[in-house]
């Protein structure tokens, strides 16, 4: 297991202009040296330098793949071993190809997260942060990295830790009735309790819910244009495409032929969904009623729907809106270039709220605000994005769920009649669970907080 | 001073307090020729400290002890003042018994049982050296010379070992109440290689009862039910005596606060970690100086004594303070002041030196159990000195340790505490240190162990039968419970109505009807009449089991998936410095404690979860590192 040096395509396939081929482990520079043409590594290069290069194919001797080659030496590397980072140009063939030679120079291929582990087994990180690692490793645009390194910077961490303190000294207020019958304390009741969880359970509820942004975050916005034939979807695409610099991906292997395209809209990933469905079929108000396009109109995360300016509103239009009711939207009134004949308050009134920008793709109007618009839609009721503790993890997304059933179980038994003491082990579960996530499950703490919090003696 | 061969026995016990005295008792009973040797018999199971017996968790040692054949419950059902069932507004796993005790006619009644046990022999006599030959202990040698052996050894030594009174500005080398200390042992102990720690604790003063005006005090009764301790007894003492209720006040406090630099604690004079569940009045006062009051309650030491024990007001200040400190407080302000209260150091031994069974893990064939091993409490060290004399026992035998595990039993909890975590003060049982608390009911602990009592042999055939009997009926009666459907008749919703609760929509099983709080299984047994006759404590369990079913299946859920870690045994041979990405502070504390389970390992102080996971890892793959020969 150890020894070895193992190497993975350490970026999300397809989904950045560059692709980073990593290589970690003993050997690391040794294989680097058999494969890249520039500098030698081993022996001439400092630690933590980046060259510029060739990939070769051994085999041939011919140049494979123009590149940048980062050293470092561990132990100061995310594995504590030598790590060789090779950066090459985004794209399936060729970030492939790089992969291929480095296993043929005698690498191996890592396992899923094996990097993770092995730092993790080489005590770089601790499990709560090999998580977060994890994460980043995912992280698909800028604010998600943010996301990503607060988590790791403790943001989550001191969250959770005052919500532990919270319910620890609750526990406490109930073991000292449990432990010393005749102490002059207060006696807990039910109200009193109720009051303590309730703060904590809206903790818990709110931090899920920047639990769903956390997973778009990660995952992209899964974004579906609609609308009639020619509104103008193409253009939009081309146009969010164009201005964002999209990698289309190809993604092999699945029975359909889905096209995702992921564009970054001012820091808002968006995953443009089956687009390529949407394209091709003309009469899309038919294929409403089809039960596929349901599917993909039902896991979007964002619709937005084309209305035609120089026309007026048809029953199709109408259909339009009442498929997509419930679902966050932005209408988009186009080709503005045209003589109006919408009604545009018959518009406003079917949108029901949601926000209309007017545009003209064609004559690049009105881009701007549509981009403005996606943006505070995602963002609604947050102050600055940057401040917010998202949750990602889907480990932790599955423990403050478990934590919140437990609260609710401790509600139950209150509103039921139940004994304190009985409430109060739903109540240490819940603080358990929520130390799961910060890696702090037992511990003396109940008992330091028991005789800090009250005066007992004989 | 010349040596002579005084004898040979299975088992030694050091001590007679009361680790010593169950320990004693729980070996003899056994089988094994057994051996008790106390620097004084007339202070057999001596309560130095409270007249009290009992109390939450505590309460359910004591019962406990019980089920696995042990003496403190019978003995104090015996010779009670007065008896009273705590909790009794909450859940059913935190109610729990306690005992005033009449404490000298618990001691007189602990000697003569153990003077009429067979196998046991009773010795005055003070060990000074244990006999170790290539590390194994052989017997022991006392300060007259004898020199005993022994296949097992139990030391049970108490706050004996290198005593030290303190009072104000005096100190001296003294047992607990002016008793000789147990010097030369501590010495042999710590020559032995034993890492021991200086811990301290406290008593308050004690005054005569004629001298105390109750009529400024509120009156603490006991309860006016018949209550015992043991599953076993069958007369129970009414005529009770109760206790009284005062408080410090104003006066008191300032009193104290001017007096501070004369206190031992604050002048430096004390070394010792006192605990901080029972700290001296001064330092209640100093760490909680807003709380305008603290409670006094007033205990009579027993039936033939004028002596009150003033609970509350342990304290080391001189006796002058102790004094006025005492005139302060109402109802106590002509008291007369019989023994002054004192701070007492002691050694201790650092617990996880000590395996599960509390064999040591230094010398084989020598156990140790009580305070000696950092604990408080006469409960705590009981229970202790039972599980030490069974082992003992076993291990003269040859045969395997009982191990009670922490979802079976608060000793369990407790005695895992110890030889797991340590502990840095001394340790008392607490209910919060039992994660199954649900499951460690003092209503049940003879289902818990009786069993367990019997396969030792310390529980008679006889008493076995009965207790098989009863398991049955429980199982008997839930079963009819289940099956039996309540109507929704008008006798249905008038009985309800009496019982406070709500009528009945649809017909039920009774036993889910049992599950609402406000019915016990006396409403039951009215809508659901027994042909045979339950009696009370079945009805109770039945009652209890089915009313909690859905958290104690959580809590027996919980122990599934923990009992999975301590499945996953740690070779004895493993080398923790070996193993890669074990934390610096993993490695030393688990060298340390030498945990037999991952599980034991996961409870370890310092350990963290990806610790374990690593550990997990290489016991998963087979590359435990071995020690280099």
């Amino acid at each position: 297991m150890e020894g070895d040096t193992i190497t993975a395509i350490s970026t999300p396939m397809g989904e950045a202009a560059i692709a980073i081929v990593r290589l970690s482990g003993d050997q690391a520079l040794e294989i680097a040296d058999k494969m890249f043409r520039g500098k030698q590594l081993l022996k001439e290069v400092e630690s933590h330098t980046i060259h510029y290069g060739y990939i070769i194919d051994p085999d041939t001797n011919e140049k494979a793949e123009e590149v940048m080659v980062t050293v470092m030496r561990g132990p100061k590397t995310f594995t504590r071993e030598d790590v060789v980072e090779i950066n090459c140009h985004g794209g399936l063939v060729s970030v492939n190809r790089v992969l291929e030679i480095a296993l043929n120079s005698g690498a191996r291929l890592a396992e899923p997260g094996e990097f993770t582990k092995r730092a993790f087994l080489n005590g770089r990180i601790d499990l709560s942060q090999a998580e977060a690692v994890m994460d980043l490793i995912r992280a698909k645009t800028d604010r998600a990295m943010n996301v990503a390194l607060n988590q790791m910077e403790g943001r989550l961490s001191k969250l959770i830790k005052k919500l532990r303190q919270t319910l620890l000294e609750t526990v406490a207020h109930v073991e000292v009735n449990i432990d010393y019958p005749e102490y002059d304390a207060e006696e807990m009741t039910n109200q009193l309790l109720t009051e303590k969880l309730s703060y904590v359970k809206n903790e818990i509820e709110s931090l899920l819910q920047t639990a769903e942004q956390g997973k778009i975050l990660r995952e992209g916005l899964s974004t579906v244009i609609i609308g009639r034939p020619n509104v103008g979807k193409s253009s939009l695409l081309n146009s969010l495409v164009h201005e964002n610099k999209a990698i289309v991906t190809d993604i092999p292997g699945t029975t359909r032929d889905v096209i995702e395209e992921y564009v970054n809209v001012r820091g808002v990933p968006l995953k443009l969904v089956d687009t390529a469905g949407i394209r091709e079929t003309e009469d899309i108000v038919e294929r409403i009623g089809v039960e596929r396009s349901r599917q993909v109109l039902k896991e979007a995360d964002l619709i937005l729907l084309l209305l035609n300016y120089g026309e007026a509103l048809t029953e199709e239009d109408r259909k339009l809106f009442e498929a997509v009711r419930g679902m966050d939207v932005i209408v988009i009134v186009n080709k503005t270039d045209l003589n109006q004949e919408i009604n545009m308050d018959e518009v406003q009134e079917l949108a029901k709220g949601h926000p209309v920008v007017s545009t003209s793709i064609k004559e690049e109007e009105g881009i701007d605000e549509l981009e403005e618009s996606i943006k505070e839609l995602f963002f609604t009721g947050s102050v600055e994005a940057g401040d917010m503790t998202y949750v990602s993890n889907s480990r932790h997304i599955s423990l403050l769920k478990q934590a919140k059933r437990s609260l609710q179980d401790a509600f139950t038994g209150i509103e039921a009649g139940l004994p304190v003491d009985m409430v109060q082990i739903d109540i240490t579960r819940t603080w358990e669970i929520l130390g799961e996530i910060i890696g702090d499950a037992v511990s003396e703490s109940l008992i330091d907080q028991l005789f800090s919090q009250f005066c007992l003696g004989k | 001073m010349k040596r002579y061969d005084a004898g040979t026995f299975d088992v030694i016990v050091v001590g007679a307090g009361h680790a010593g005295v169950e320990a004693a008792l729980a070996s003899a009973r056994m089988g094994a020729k057994t051996l008790v040797l106390t620097l004084n018999l007339d202070t057999i199971a001596y309560m130095p400290c409270n007249p009290s017996v009992g109390g939450p968790a505590k309460g359910i040692v004591v019962r406990e002890i019980d089920a696995l054949g042990g003496e403190m419950a019978r003995n104090i059902d015996k010779t009670h003042i007065q008896m009273k069932m705590l909790n009794t507004g909450k859940g059913p796993a935190v109610r729990a018994l306690r005992a005033q005790a009449d404490k000298f006619l618990y001691q007189n009644e602990m000697k003569k049982t153990m003077e009429q046990e067979e196998n046991l022999t009773l010795r005055q006599g003070m060990v000074e050296e244990l006999i170790i030959e290539d590390g194994v202990c052989k017997g022991v040698v006392t300060k007259t010379g004898s020199a005993y052996s022994a296949k097992t050894v139990v030391v049970t030594t108490g706050t004996y070992l290198r005593g030290k009174i303190i009072i104000g500005e005096l100190t001296y080398e003294s047992g607990p109440n002016n008793m000789q200390p147990s010097i030369n042992l501590s010495h042999n102990l710590k020559e032995l290689g034993f890492n021991m720690v200086r811990f301290k604790t406290g008593t308050p003063p004690r005054v005569n009862s004629h001298t105390i005006d109750y009529s400024k005090t509120e009156i603490q009764p006991g309860d006016d039910v018949p209550r015992a301790f043991s599953y076993e007894t069958t007369e129970f003492i009414t005529d009770q005596i109760p206790c009284w209720l005062t408080y410090t006040g104003e006066v008191t406090h300032e009193l104290i606060n001017n007096n501070l630099e004369r206190s031992p604690m604050y002048s430096g004079m004390i070394e010792g970690t006192g605990p901080r569940y029972c700290p001296s009045i001064e330092d209640k006062i100093v760490r909680f100086n807003d709380k305008p009051r603290h409670q006094i309650f007033l205990e009579p030491e027993g039936r033939n004594t004028e002596e009150v024990y003033v609970q509350g007001l342990s304290t080391s200040l001189p006796e002058d303070v102790q004094r006025n400190m005492l005139k302060s407080i109402p109802g106590l302000e002509k008291a007369e002041m019989m023994r002054a209260g004192y701070a007492i150091e002691y050694d201790a031994i650092v617990p996880t030196q000590l395996w599960p069974s509390l064999e040591t893990k230094l010398v084989e064939n020598l156990f140790t159990a009580g305070q000696l091993n950092g604990t408080s409490g006469y409960e705590e060290a009981a229970g202790q000195g039972i599980m030490a004399g069974i082992n003992a026992a076993l291990k003269a035998k040859g045969e395997d340790p009982v191990i009670l595990d922490r979802s079976e039993a608060y000793i369990g909890v407790l005695i895992d505490d110890l030889v797991t975590k340590g502990t840095n003060e001394p340790y008392r049982l607490l209910t919060s240190r039992a994660e199954y608390r649900l499951l460690l009911r003092h209503d049940n602990a003879d289902l818990r162990l009786t069993e367990k009592g019997y396969e030792i042999g310390l529980i008679p055939e006889e008493r076995y039968h009965r207790f098989l009997y009863k398991k049955e009926q429980i199982a008997k009666e839930i079963d009819r419970l289940e099956h039996t459907s309540i109507k929704t008749d008008e006798n249905t919703q008038i009985i309800l109505e009496k019982a406070g609760s709500s009528p009945l929509k649809e017909p039920m099983s009774a036993a889910s009807l049992l599950k609402r709080p406000e019915i016990t299984y006396d409403v039951i047994a009215e809508l659901a009449p027994t042909e045979v006759e339950i009696p009370e404590i079945v009805g109770e369990q039945v009652e209890i089991q089915t009313k909690y079913a859905g958290y104690i299946d959580k809590q027996l859920q919980q122990v599934e998936k923990v009992k999975k870690m301590d499945e996953k045994k740690i070779p004895e041979d493993i080398d923790y410095f070996a193993i890669n990405g074990l934390a610096k502070e993993a490695k030393q504390k688990l060298a340390e404690v030498r945990p037999l389970s991952v599980g034991q390992a996961s409870r370890v102080s310092g350990v963290n979860p990806s610790d374990i996971s690593i550990l997990l890892v290489y016991l998963e793959q087979g590359k435990i590192a071995k020690l280099a020969n």
